[in-house]
């Protein structure tokens, strides 16, 4: 276990690495570039020379990357627009996006799992084939969609819950802040749990027809009996899979919704920071947002081990690549 | 990412469905119920029937409104502003007095040309990275895996807004980085997919009887793999309109006067009380063509595949 987490936390780090190379390769090799779409059209040659000189972009490349990484660890990034440290900047839009994405993974793992298992064991009846309509359907609404209806509904009609912005004081009004997360939860918890309900269904139907559930049934054990002992780590295993990659799921949900319901987040940071072409900020925030993903992607790695005794055999010998 | 992020979704969603579909037909085959529905099975699913009407009710729809459209989508006629549906306006219109069905239909273009586009890129540029991988040593085949695995974590709605950042907001730009991030998939099903017909017997023998590395990607990887292949496009191209009716929600798609649902929507929202209409209506297209192809995708692969066949 302890090389394949050193393994893995080397890998890791290359993929961090090799992502912070894309991520400068698409801002600085595509034709544009910093500069030229700071100042726009019409500006002269050396007003644009001085711009470039400014933000250092008449060094090598590898420089140019070497500044970015350093400024990142060392804090010294500043944003063109506000001045201000791009960290500190990140960090002061926390408090609504990690809420707003925990929240919603949260409500869709509960609202999921047991649709999911419902769907996959009644998969022939009714209910379960509502269920899977209903996740079909979820799949294919725009999540941006689904807010502006909530909005419509729960804040124009109804008039019980705020139809967008955060409370100045932040999480000081406590009420207001939660009144004002309610919505885009749900928005983004029912757009994951179109995805999720999919993969739980197929993981139940999985184990409801495997061997293993058969041959328990025929040594006495009741059906509920042979699921709970056999099928859950069974099931559990590719739905952790996917637990990963939602919970990275949410937090990109997050980056839209939060434009939906005018919240102060990282998804309003970015998104007005690509309006106005603030470089430091999109590099720092989009990369911030991979490592993120990566790093979920990697904790899912390991719990899917210590879950599922096999994958230790197959990553020992093939070296947990291919498939 | 409903999103773009979101609509990273059908497409992870697709894949790894996809890759428990492919095992379970490569492991057990016999297990699942083939013959239960005996010669009726050679029929269409009835997913893929649905899918089929869907995406072509939108098509026909988008190709009609290059000829005719009840108003001009920018002509300020004489419905008033925000009016609700009525006989004239069928679904009223917007708060430049703009008959929105006409800008719906005409909306149904960029939905259609970013659907095609984006498959095109992505098919192009995965077939290709997928047999590479699957065709050379093993160093060259782990490194291009690595690669796409950190593609496919990458989210679809963040390479789009780099992309955005240095081009500039356009349709263009939209449907690069949707079909970059997409060929990513694609490039992992290749890849699955081409490994395992390269080592078939007959395969071997082609190659021990003189066929070229062409001749044996042209004449037996390529028809082999193709059934896969379209099932991940259909919903490829799907995700794809979602990412870009989340683009250009969010004001990084074409911009106007180009018609797009996202866009729309978004131009709606604000007058959301008096007009919900819309915002509405935008969605529910937006939603019938995603679902036409994720149904045609379910549908394809349900008659291409008979192990599918049954259960799910």
């Amino acid at each position: 276990m302890g090389r394949f987490i050193a393994v893995r936390v080397a890998s890791l780090i290359v993929s961090l690495f090799v992502a912070s190379v894309l991520i400068f390769a698409v801002l600085r090799l595509l034709p544009g570039g910093p500069a030229g779409s700071l100042l726009g059209v019409g500006t002269t040659a050396e007003q644009l020379e001085q711009l470039r000189e400014e933000l250092g972009m008449n060094q090598s490349l590898v420089a140019q990357y070497g500044d970015w990484i350093g400024g990142l660890f060392s804090g010294s990034t500043t944003s063109f627009v506000s001045g201000m440290p791009v960290n500190e900047l990140i960090a002061s839009k926390l408090p609504v996006t990690i809420p707003l994405s925990l929240a919603a993974f949260v409500v869709s793992v509960l609202v999921s799992v047991p649709l999911g298992v419902i769907a996959g064991v009644y998969r022939n009846s009714a209910i379960g084939v509502g269920v899977s309509a209903l996740s079909q359907l979820g799949l294919a609404v725009p999540v941006f969609w689904v807010g502006v209806v909530l909005v419509w509904v729960f804040s124009l009609q109804a008039g019980i819950l705020p139809s967008g912005g955060f409370p100045r004081q932040g999480w000081n009004d406590f009420g207001g802040a939660v009144s004002a997360l309610v919505l885009p939860v749900i928005t983004i918890a029912i757009a994951m749990s179109s995805i999720m309900v999919r993969y739980v269904r197929s993981a139940t139907l999985d184990v409801l027809d495997a061997d293993y559930i058969r041959t328990a049934r025929s040594i006495g054990f009741s059906r509920g009996g042979a699921l709970a002992r056999h099928g859950l780590r069974n099931g559990a295993v590719p739905v952790v899979a996917i637990l990963g990659i939602e919970l990275a799921t949410s937090l990109l949900g997050a980056v839209v919704v939060e434009n939906v319901f005018a919240l102060p987040g990282l998804g309003s940071e970015l998104l007005s920071a690509v309006t106005s072409r603030d470089f430091p900020v999109i590099q720092n925030l989009v990369l911030f947002l991979t490592a993120v993903v990566l790093v979920m992607n990697f904790a899912v790695d390991l719990i899917q081990r210590a879950i599922d005794p096999r994958l230790r055999l197959v990553s020992a010998s093939a070296g947990g690549g291919a498939l | 990412m409903t999103g773009t992020n979101m609509s990273d979704i059908p497409a992870a969603g697709g894949q790894i469905h996809d890759d428990t579909g492919s095992l379970a037909g490569e492991l057990q085959p016999v297990s699942s119920p083939v013959g239960r529905k005996g010669l009726s099975a050679r029929r269409w699913p009835p997913s893929l029937v649905a899918g089929v009407i869907m995406v072509g009710v939108t098509v026909l729809v988008g190709l009609v409104s290059f000829v005719w459209t009840p108003y001009s989508i920018d002509s300020t006629g004489d419905g008033g502003r925000l009016a609700g549906p009525s006989a004239d306006f069928w679904i009223g219109t917007d708060r430049l007095g703009r008959d929105l069905f006409s800008q719906l239909m005409t909306g149904a273009q960029s939905a259609i040309i970013v659907a095609v586009a984006a498959v095109l890129i992505a098919g192009a540029l995965g077939v290709v990275i997928g047999i590479l991988a699957a065709g050379t040593t093993k160093t060259v085949d782990v490194a291009l895996l690595n690669l796409i695995d950190l593609m496919i974590a990458f989210p679809t709605l963040l390479l789009a807004m780099l992309v955005v950042t240095v081009r500039g907001a356009s349709l263009s730009s939209a449907v690069l980085a949707i079909g970059i991030s997409g060929s990513a998939v694609i490039a992992r099903v290749t890849r699955v997919n081409a490994s395992r017909v390269l080592r078939e017997d007959y395969v071997t023998a082609s190659i021990a009887s003189g066929t070229g590395w062409f001749g044996v990607v042209a004449r037996h990887v390529l028809p082999n793999i193709l059934p896969m292949l379209l099932v991940q496009l259909m919903i490829l191209a799907g995700s794809a309109i979602l990412a870009e009716a989340s683009l250009s929600y969010l004001g990084l798609g074409a911009p106007p006067p180009a018609p797009s649902w996202g866009r729309m929507l978004k131009e709606a929202q604000s007058t959301l009380s008096v007009q919900p209409w819309g915002a509405i209506v935008p969605g529910i297209a937006i939603a019938w063509t995603v679902l036409g192809l994720n149904l045609l995708g379910d549908g394809l692969r349900e008659r291409l595949d008979p192990s599918l066949r049954g259960d799910r």
